[in-house]
């Protein structure tokens, strides 16, 4: 099954590749990571989304818990939770193809944010199934490139991950 | 108005400093370009004593083995680049077996990381698997904390080595020097205290069991938890099996203990596991060489209790019904309370059975033979030190025999490489166990491939005058490599016999120590018994034992515990 791990991790050199170290010699797989300072620039917030039975996610817990750097870990998934991936795509869209392009990424609440000749770059968050079904809807050669951060997670309402 | 002087110190006088706060009595290591400033200030002060060892392997193992015989904490110190990567095999090794150990890393200048230069690596980079924890202080204002942190996390929780890699130019740099007496990390708060309710539920089971088994390993060792351990097993009456990292922290000539568990256990201790109807497991961690096949284990119903340190070691391999997070010592005092007023079942039954299976006498072998049986060395060798030597050991078919026939009274008296599995860890461990006791009977039980791995550290011995007793079963063969030949590839023994071996006599001479090659089982007590006469001095009794004895009991690969290849099958 899919999760969605939330890491509070101290924001020191070394720290990344920690964890990323444990899931590549462990055997455990990473579909996504994401990672950024959080208001308290000593501490850094990731999300991982990995796959795997319940007890893969709770020995992969441990196993966070277990590094030193790491300050809490929380499976997101298991209870209400909310999640965001921005994508930015670039897209085929000269004189034809543009009000196509537009109209398309305005279904999904997509932003052009970038114009060029022949070119349109489009913001767009959403979930992860949101993005793969824009990347779906455009005519696939027009598909320049894509760039996707990963999903970040948050708990819904008073489910709340601090140190 | 007067400021408070406070020292501006170096950087290496600063690590010095933080080394002598932690009451550190020796460090063994090897010096090199990046750490002159810091041997620099060894050369100037008397506090800490420096073994010079002859390959940073050796350092790093005798470290290790100074941490295990005693409650103290080996440092080792090595330089950058080959100096580190040299140490890593010693580092892993303590990892693999929680053992506590500060490496102290020499690197290149912190403008020159990142630029290829001279006798650079990654250092933490390469450690970082191998490590607890790990640390580049590229700043000196850093360096007090870090070694705070390094020493306080490599003893605390479930421990290991910590590795602090420190550039040159940090260790001329200058700063107010202060320790710091406490260290709080929000990150980093090891669980002492066991939870109550678990406790409760597992004493319960313990009070139901018809059929109990007690399971140990390294961490009782490890928590110095063998008084408690003692008290349970007696107040309960129940049997006790320990593993290959547990013995010793539970008298091993005792009634109640069935000897060692697991790949070449006894039989008695696999078949009480594999049938026991309720386990306390202690400090150990089920692994592949313990349990054998982990489906062939669940296939016998039994309630599992498993007391460790460390949560990740629980229901990893094993899925367990009570587990009880928390320092061995804690828990198991808890236990005995609980214990105190209740009443345990009568397991008359459950001991008729397992002695029935101690009948078997699965250790036994030839004691006709005319060639002389290792088995019989070691039986010697536990007669002759009154079981109350420190141990060190190679890896391969000696280290199991020592295993088994050595019955350690004490804890942190064996002291192997049982998780890595390291060849050449056992005369640099010996040399460390040595340090951490001066004047006690060490002896290292090796075999003749293993010795060659780290023999250049005899030199060591001799400079600083270690009385190590080299007992090396001599089979010219990576005998444990033959067995499995033997045993799984049609006894096609390829490149497992070490031709063109040395006149280990000569070797030991040249070294300035004595040497005696011994060939008749007749003469095994009395060397034994001169060797270990002369307290002053290293012996290397060289042991041409039976080429062909094979370790047994032993468990396949893949096989469950109960599938035992015994002797008398063969
Ligand atoms: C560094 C290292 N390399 C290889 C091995 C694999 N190995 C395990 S036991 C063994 C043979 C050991 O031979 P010896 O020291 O003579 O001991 P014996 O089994 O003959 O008692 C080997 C090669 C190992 N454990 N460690
Ligand atoms: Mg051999």
């Amino acid at each position: 099954m899919r999760h969605i791990i939330s890491i509070l991790v101290e924001n020191e050199a070394g720290a990344l590749s920690r964890i990323s170290n444990m899931f590549s010699a462990r055997g455990y797989n990473i579909e996504s990571l994401t990672v950024a300072p959080t208001e308290d620039a000593s501490m850094s917030r990731m999300t991982v989304v990995t796959v795997g039975s319940d007890e893969v996610i709770e020995k992969i817990t441990k196993q966070l818990n277990k590094l030193v750097e790491v300050v809490k870990v929380v499976d997101l998934s298991e209870a209400e939770h909310i999640e965001r991936e921005l994508m930015l795509i670039k897209v085929r869209a000269g004189a034809k193809e543009r009000e196509d392009v537009k109209r398309m990424a305005d279904i999904f609440r997509g932003r052009v944010i970038d114009v060029s000749d022949n070119t349109y770059t489009i913001e767009l968050t959403g979930d992860g199934a949101k993005l793969d079904a824009f990347i779906q809807a455009l005519d696939q050669s027009a598909i320049l490139e894509t760039v996707r951060t990963g999903s970040s997670g948050i708990g819904r309402g008073n489910r709340i991950l601090r140190a | 108005m007067d400021r408070i002087k406070t020292e501006e110190l170096t950087g290496a006088q600063i690590l010095i400093r933080c080394l002598q706060a932690e009451g550190v009595e020796v460090v063994f290591g090897y010096p090199g370009g990046a750490v002159l400033w810091i041997y620099d200030e060894l050369f100037k002060q008397d506090k800490i004593r420096h073994v010079l060892v002859r390959h940073e392997q050796g350092a790093a193992h005798a470290a290790d083995g100074y941490s295990r015989s005693s409650n103290k904490i080996g440092v080792c110190l090595v330089t950058s680049g080959p100096g580190l990567t040299n140490a890593v095999t010693g580092i892993a090794t303590a990892y693999m077996d929680s053992i506590p150990m500060i490496v102290i890393s020499g690197q290149v200048p912190t403008h020159a990381i990142g630029e290829d230069a001279f006798q650079e690596c990654d250092s933490v980079g390469i450690t970082r698997p191998c490590v607890k924890h790990n640390f580049l202080v590229r700043d000196v204002k850093d360096l007090a904390v870090t070694m705070k942190k390094a020493f306080h996390i490599a003893t605390t929780g479930r421990p290991g080595p910590v590795l602090v890699d420190i550039p040159k130019d940090v260790t001329t740099h200058t700063c107010e020097f202060q320790y710091p007496e406490t260290i709080s990390m929000r990150s980093y708060n090891p669980v002492k205290k066991g939870h109550a309710g678990q406790i409760k539920k597992a004493v319960q089971l313990l009070l139901e069991a018809k059929r109990p088994m007690v399971y140990t390993g390294g961490g009782v060792v490890l928590s110095n938890a063998s008084a408690q351990l003692k008290d349970l097993i007696k107040r309960t009456g129940f049997p006790i099996t320990n593993t290959l990292m547990g013995l010793g922290a539970y008298p091993g000539t005792d009634d109640q203990f069935l000897g060692m568990l697991g790949m070449h256990g006894t039989f008695e201790a696999n078949m009480a596991m594999q049938h026991c109807d309720v386990l306390l497991a202690i400090g150990a961690r089920f692994d592949d060489r313990v349990i054998g096949n982990p489906a062939h284990f669940a296939s016998d119903p039994r309630k599992i209790i498993h007391i460790d340190i460390d949560p990740s070691s629980i229901s990893k391999r094993v899925k367990v019904d009570v587990p009880i997070v928390g320092n061995i010592p804690d828990v198991l005092s808890d236990f005995l309370g609980l214990l105190e007023k209740s009443k345990t079942q009568d397991i008359k039954v459950w001991w008729k059975q397992i002695d029935e299976w101690r009948g078997k006498d699965c250790l036994k072998y030839d004691r006709k033979s005319k060639i002389i049986k290792p088995q019989f060395v070691l039986e010697k060798l536990y007669e002759v030190t009154g079981g109350g030597a420190f141990i060190t050991s190679d890896v391969g078919q000696h280290q199991m025999w020592a295993a088994q026939f050595y019955k350690f009274e004490q804890p942190r008296r064996w002291i192997n490489s049982g998780g890595l599995g390291t060849m050449g860890f056992g005369l640099p461990a010996a040399m460390g166990a040595q340090m951490a006791n001066p004047g006690a009977t060490v002896a290292c039980v090796t075999g003749e491939s293993s010795i060659q791995m780290c023999l250049q550290e005899l030199s060591t011995c001799k400079q600083y005058r270690l009385p190590i007793k080299i007992i090396n079963l001599n089979n010219k063969y990576m005998g444990m490599v033959r067995q499995w030949q033997q045993f799984f590839h049609g006894n096609r023994y390829s490149e497992s016999y070490m031709d063109a071996l040395p006149d280990f006599v000569k070797l030991a001479e040249g070294y300035g120590h004595s040497g005696l090659l011994i060939d008749k089982p007749a003469d095994v007590e009395p060397a034994l018994r001169e060797t270990f006469k002369r307290k002053k001095d290293l012996v290397f009794l060289d042991f041409l034992t039976d080429q062909t004895e094979n370790v047994y009991p032993m468990i396949a690969g893949g096989k469950g515990l109960t599938e035992m290849i015994l002797s008398e099958d063969l």
